[in-house]
């Protein structure tokens, strides 16, 4: 790339966001309680899945009830290696990304032939599979007891002198930003690429993409396997924040949680998903703390959004800029 | 494995069967006519068990005598038809005609409602009728003591079982939503009230769900989310038997409650294993069901 490319790239105001972005969120833990450091973690882990779960909903036009599945394999993939002293984090997350690539291949070339509410369905039918096998295999996951996740090694620094406090809103916090960084640069490349031209088309129209000779299968397949490894890597990152994984991460609610987040945010749109987790999580926090119905609330917020605003918060944004535009016109 | 044994085995999954019939034929018909998978099936089964348990407690307050406790029951899962409407006009008449993928997100708004609902009624602890189940006593079949009351509720389920198929096949009603399934602009053209219809059948789908929480109450114990189970469950019989089938509805729920007290008895661990396991085949070998896809 020529400087001047370098340059005009840098210039590009969704760049310049996601630098923005960056920046004040590594500040965060200077000036904010340690409590929401440490929601904010939360909030990095389920950035990655809802992306990848927007991939597959938002731009390929499938919406799965079955994401938990790969969250929780990212999980209990942590908590195993972690409890057989294998403790390096990036070869955990590089088992779970192995792993949850392969298992999503065969569950993909089964599922992406159906779409509406028959993918739905049988990617919600694997997902309780995978939760029954939790359930069941006590002597390997500890049944509806889970498992503990040790805390693992960062680029080989074993940090065992810190708190587990310390350690999560110190090392690890800057450790998940970055990965939270890649994973929104690459999924950004993706969904510019055309690839996500493609996957897009799909979603318009699968016949007429199949009409251009867009694999619309292959271009599906692709879209499952790539959520599912960012629904194991942000459930890999979840489990060693808790420090413990159990098989409610696999339940179909926890997948319904994910949809939630998306919808909030708005699924039309790149960082939509993101900030539908943001505020979910935050507004999760808050309500709770005041009340124990906190699911009635949610209830009425996911009902009020299908029906008014199916766009999510974003749309509101989008639909200021329109009226300012608009009262600027008339001025 | 002895006579007794299998009487047992098979009684026990006729009794889940038939429970899971109920609920399952009310996202069936919600299904086949409005194209809307109910999530909130399960919560509606929820909520008729609970209403279930107050009921009988009053009834028994009022002094009516013990034995008549089904009554209570049954009027219990009548009188929650008024849910039905008051969702479907207040809720789900706005996104008709929307792409399904929000139909579906918008039912699993209502599973999180009324899950709090319940606990803001009835609280988060465990209840039940307590000892009322045993009441009527048991009857032996070689050896195998079957609960007279599981008989009664299975003898319901399949009264019901009759009673839709009648009004789905025989009555003008049905004649109706038959139509309005196979093609519902032409329907509408044809001068069918389409709000009408769709608040009926909403209707009748949610007081199936209410009887069969009412109805299985006795034997079991009430949670705030015991109905978040059951939709999975009864996900797994409407696609074994055939979305939007009465009729798979039934054969699901025979296959799903008939395996699963066959292998609770035989090996305990496989049990939802193998029944998802058998959801994914008959998905991918057959995904109309083993029942052909058409209402009743």
């Amino acid at each position: 790339m020529k400087g001047t490319n370098i340059i005009s790239f840098l210039k590009a105001p969704q760049i310049f966001g996601f630098m923005c972005f960056l920046f004040i969120i590594s500040m965060f833990p200077l000036f904010a309680s340690q409590y929401y450091s440490y929601l904010m973690l939360s909030f990095f882990s389920y950035s990655i899945i809802v992306m990848g779960f927007n991939l597959l909903f938002g731009y390929t036009g499938l919406l799965t009830f079955g994401s938990a599945l790969f969250v929780a394999l990212g999980g209990y993939t942590a908590a195993f290696l972690t409890q057989h002293s294998i403790m390096y984090m990036e070869v955990i997350l590089i088992a779970s990304i192995v792993l949850s690539a392969f298992i999503a291949t065969i569950i993909g070339i089964l599922c992406v032939r159906y779409v509406a509410v028959y993918f739905a369905l049988l990617s919600l039918a694997f997902a309780e599979l995978f939760y029954s096998v939790l359930l069941k295999s006590y002597h390997i996951t500890g049944g509806d007891q889970g498992m503990k996740v040790l805390r693992p090694h960062l680029l080989s620094f074993a940090l065992s002198q810190s708190t587990q406090m310390e350690f999560l809103i110190g090392n690890y916090y800057y450790y998940a930003l970055c990965l939270l960084a890649i994973s929104i640069f690459i999924m950004w490349r993706i969904t510019s690429s055309p690839l996500g031209l493609c996957l897009k088309a799909i979603r318009e129209n699968p016949t007429k993409a199949k009409y251009l000779g867009i694999n619309v299968i292959k271009y599906r397949l692709i879209s499952f396997v790539i959520a599912s490894i960012y629904g194991a890597v942000g459930g890999t990152l979840l489990a060693v924040i808790s420090g413990h994984v159990d098989t409610s991460l696999a339940y179909w609610t926890h997948s319904g949680t994910i949809v939630f987040m998306v919808l909030l945010g708005g699924f039309h749109n790149f960082i939509g998903p993101i900030v539908g987790a943001f505020i979910y999580i935050f507004l999760l926090d808050t309500v709770m703390s005041m009340t124990t119905y906190w699911r009635i609330i949610f209830g009425v917020i996911l009902a009020l959004i299908v029906i008014v605003s199916p766009g999510g918060i974003i749309s509101w944004v989008e639909m200021f800029k329109n009226q300012l535009k608009r009262l600027r016109g008339s001025a | 494995m002895s006579v007794a044994n299998i009487l047992n085995i098979f009684f026990s999954g006729i009794f889940y069967a038939s429970t899971l019939f109920l609920v399952a034929a009310g996202l069936q018909i919600v299904f086949g006519v409005q194209k809307i998978f109910n999530l909130a099936c399960g919560s509606f089964y929820a909520l008729g068990a609970y209403f279930g348990i107050t009921l009988v407690k009053w009834f028994l307050v009022a002094g009516f005598p013990e034995s008549l406790f089904i009554i209570p029951l049954i009027v219990a899962g009548i009188i929650l038809a008024f849910v039905g409407p008051l969702i479907e006009r207040g809720i789900l008449k706005f996104i008709y005609g929307r792409d399904i993928h929000f139909q579906l997100i918008l039912t699993f708004a209502l599973v999180l409602i009324i899950e709090d609902i319940v606990r803001m009624f009835w609280g988060a602890q465990i209840q039940t009728t307590k000892g009322l189940y045993l009441l009527y006593g048991s009857v032996n079949f070689f050896g195998s003591i079957v609960p007279v009351y599981n008989l009664i509720v299975i003898g319901i389920s399949l009264v019901i079982a009759a009673l839709t198929s009648y009004i789905v096949m025989r009555t003008k009603f049905g004649k109706v939503i038959r139509a309005v399934s196979e093609n519902r602009e032409m329907s509408q053209a044809l001068g069918i009230n389409m709000n009408l219809i769709n608040m009926q059948v909403f209707t009748f789908g949610t007081v199936l769900g209410t009887l069969g929480g009412a109805l299985v109450i006795p034997s079991t114990a009430a949670l705030p989310d015991m109905g978040l189970e059951l939709i999975v469950l009864s996900f797994a019989v409407v696609v074994i038997g055939g979305l939007g089938s009465i009729k798979g509805a039934f054969v699901g729920a025979l296959v799903v409650g008939l395996l699963k007290s066959i292998i609770i008895s035989v090996y305990p661990e496989m049990e939802l294993f193998l029944i998802y396991f058998i959801v994914i085949v008959v998905l991918i070998l057959k995904p109309e069901g083993l029942m052909a896809r058409r209402v009743a």
